[in-house]
């Protein structure tokens, strides 16, 4: 039981960098960045190729370069082709697709059991218990780099271009370079957040990101419980949270005999909850004082 | 300071729908000048400040503003030099962020990499406190707990915190109760005094288009058909207004919101 905890920690601060980089688009920007699948696998292929070429250090910037140029470019086609926000993410996720592929040289799978990984370094140093504190340690970064970057004027108008683009416009700035700044963060970090994914369980496979947006966007809104209201800061530690706490029900579900084949459903239905309940709950009222009238109606 | 030459636009053009919103329009402004503009709904004010801003560009003529030509520069560009305020109070700040942290984007100051300083919160607050309505208590509280009016207000403060070359106030008290509406405009008053803006302010109380101001502009389909200033305005009445406006307009004022103003 120990060690499956310990895996879904893992596995939950890896998959937390993806949860921040949507709280950074989604929760921030205000844009569902549907290219998160692709560009996380993007972020794996390209960190295994590096590391399976020698450079297990450099696979983690080179895959983060990789995630930018990505957001970039689904940035750009919102912001000066004129296409929908959304539909841009599904474009260019449908396109990763075959460049995934090209990257990983023509193979859906690649293999890194024999490569040398930031993971087996730390590992040959020494350090106990290596994946969770590199995991642990990436995440903490993170949560303070974020911190400290939406204190900037530049974080404050990317944050602002999800509330108010007029407001933006009007303290001189350009919300379409602020979405293409926060969208290259944000799958910087996407990248990254694959890449190590890859070197932890030493495989890629085409398939890694599938359905990533949705298990991002669930420990998302599960952190969002944990912390409603609050700073920057403290919202960024509730994502991390969010992520690690999916992760373990998931986890002790499969112990219960819950099929593995089960993840993205429950991520599925984890979202739908988080988002239509508190709508529901809110029109309630609504809807019971219009039931007991057509049953009054009924009576009658 | 401003000026604008021969400007036209006509939105869906070559449609059913084809409206000439501006008509060969022409407007100069001097430094310093007050301007308050009256017309019936549908005049072309706005489409005239959104003209001025940037909103749109328009189809032909070219705007001037402080010897640079901004007719093709796009709106956030123009934005350093022309400060707005709209009718509606939400349209100004960013409700889900911080009275602070409005005012430091608005502020604007330092690199894009740059903290609020210490210093520049304190410059906040003084400034909040001129408002009299306690914000300056509420530096952390995001902006969508304010009431309509606080939030006017704190805009009017974002919009002028960096004196702008030019102040557009687009009916910026018609969505306010009366008392708010008199005290913004109080406000707006002294500020616009006291930083010696240039300001073009559209409202629909005729009252406060000839108390404000030193210039009044009335538009109708899309052009100025009256403007004055000085000794003849001082002397006008608000049922002066009314007369000049059928006189001018050659046809009956069928607005009831002037009318009852």
């Amino acid at each position: 039981m120990l060690s499956i905890l310990e895996t879904a920690l893992e596995l939950g601060l890896i998959g937390s960098l993806t949860v921040l980089a949507l709280f950074l688009s989604y929760s921030m920007l205000g844009v569902c960045d549907l290219s998160t699948d692709g560009c996380f696998t993007l972020g794996a292929a390209v960190g295994a190729v590096v590391a399976l070429a020698g450079h297990p250090y450099l696979s983690l910037p080179a895959a983060m370069g990789a995630g930018v140029l990505s957001g970039f470019v689904t940035a750009l086609l919102q912001t000066k082709m004129g296409i929908d926000s959304l539909l841009a993410g599904i474009i260019v996720n449908t396109g990763l697709y075959s460049v995934n592929i090209a990257v990983m040289g023509g193979s859906s799978l690649l293999n890194m059991n024999k490569t040398q990984t930031v993971f087996t370094l730390l590992k040959g140093a020494g350090v106990g218990a290596y994946k969770i504190m590199l995991a642990l340690l990436a995440a903490a970064l993170v949560v303070v780099f974020l911190t400290l970057f939406l204190r900037t004027r530049l974080g404050l108008a990317i944050r602002a271009t999800g509330d108010n683009p007029d407001m933006v416009r009007s303290s001189s700035i350009n919300p379409a370079f602020t979405t293409v700044v926060g969208l290259c963060v944000a799958n910087s970090l996407t990248a990254l957040s694959g890449c190590l994914l890859a070197q932890s369980q030493k495989s890629v496979n085409i398939d890694i990101g599938g359905g990533m947006v949705t298990i991002a966007l669930a420990s998302l809104l599960i952190g969002r419980a944990f912390a409603p209201r609050g700073g920057i800061a403290l919202r960024a530690v509730g994502a991390v949270l969010g992520s690690i706490v999916f992760r373990a029900v998931y986890a002790v579900a499969l112990r219960f005999n819950m099929p593995a084949f089960m993840l993205k459903l429950v991520s599925s239905v984890i979202v739908i909850i988080a988002i239509a309940g508190p709508y529901l709950k809110a029109r309630y009222p609504e809807l019971s004082r219009r039931l007991a009238h057509r049953r009054g109606r009924e009576d009658a | 300071m401003l000026s604008v030459s021969h400007i036209s636009k006509t939105f869906n053009p070559g449609t059913v729908n084809e409206k000439t919103a501006l008509h060969d329009l022409s407007l100069e402004v001097a430094d310093g000048d007050f301007i308050s503009i009256i017309g019936a709904n549908g005049a072309g004010k706005s489409t005239l400040f959104n003209a001025i801003a940037g909103s749109f560009f328009t189809d032909s003529g070219t705007i001037t503003l402080d010897g640079e030509d901004v007719t093709l520069q796009s709106e956030h560009l123009r934005a350093k030099n022309i400060g707005r305020l709209f009718q509606d109070p939400m349209r100004g700040s960013a409700p889900g962020m911080t009275i602070e942290e409005n005012l430091a984007l608005a502020a604007g100051r330092g690199g894009w990499l740059s903290h609020v300083t210490r210093a520049e919160k304190q410059a906040f607050r003084d400034r909040l406190s001129l408002l009299g309505m306690g914000l300056e208590d509420r530096m952390q509280q995001p902006v969508g707990l304010l009431s309509g009016g606080q939030r006017q207000a704190l805009t009017l403060m974002m919009a002028t915190i960096n004196p702008p070359k030019l102040l557009l106030l687009d009916e910026h008290t018609a969505a306010l109760d009366p008392a708010t509406a008199e005290k913004v405009l109080a406000l707006t008053r002294e500020i616009v005094e006291k930083d010696r803006l240039t300001c073009l302010m559209v409202t629909h109380n005729m009252q406060s288009a000839l108390d404000l101001g030193n210039r009044t502009l009335m538009m109708d389909q899309g052009n100025i058909i009256f403007d004055v200033r000085g000794e003849e305005r001082s002397r006008l009445q608000v049922s002066d207004l009314l007369v000049l406006f059928r006189e001018a307009a050659g046809r009956k004022l069928d607005n009831d919101r002037m009318l009852l103003s």
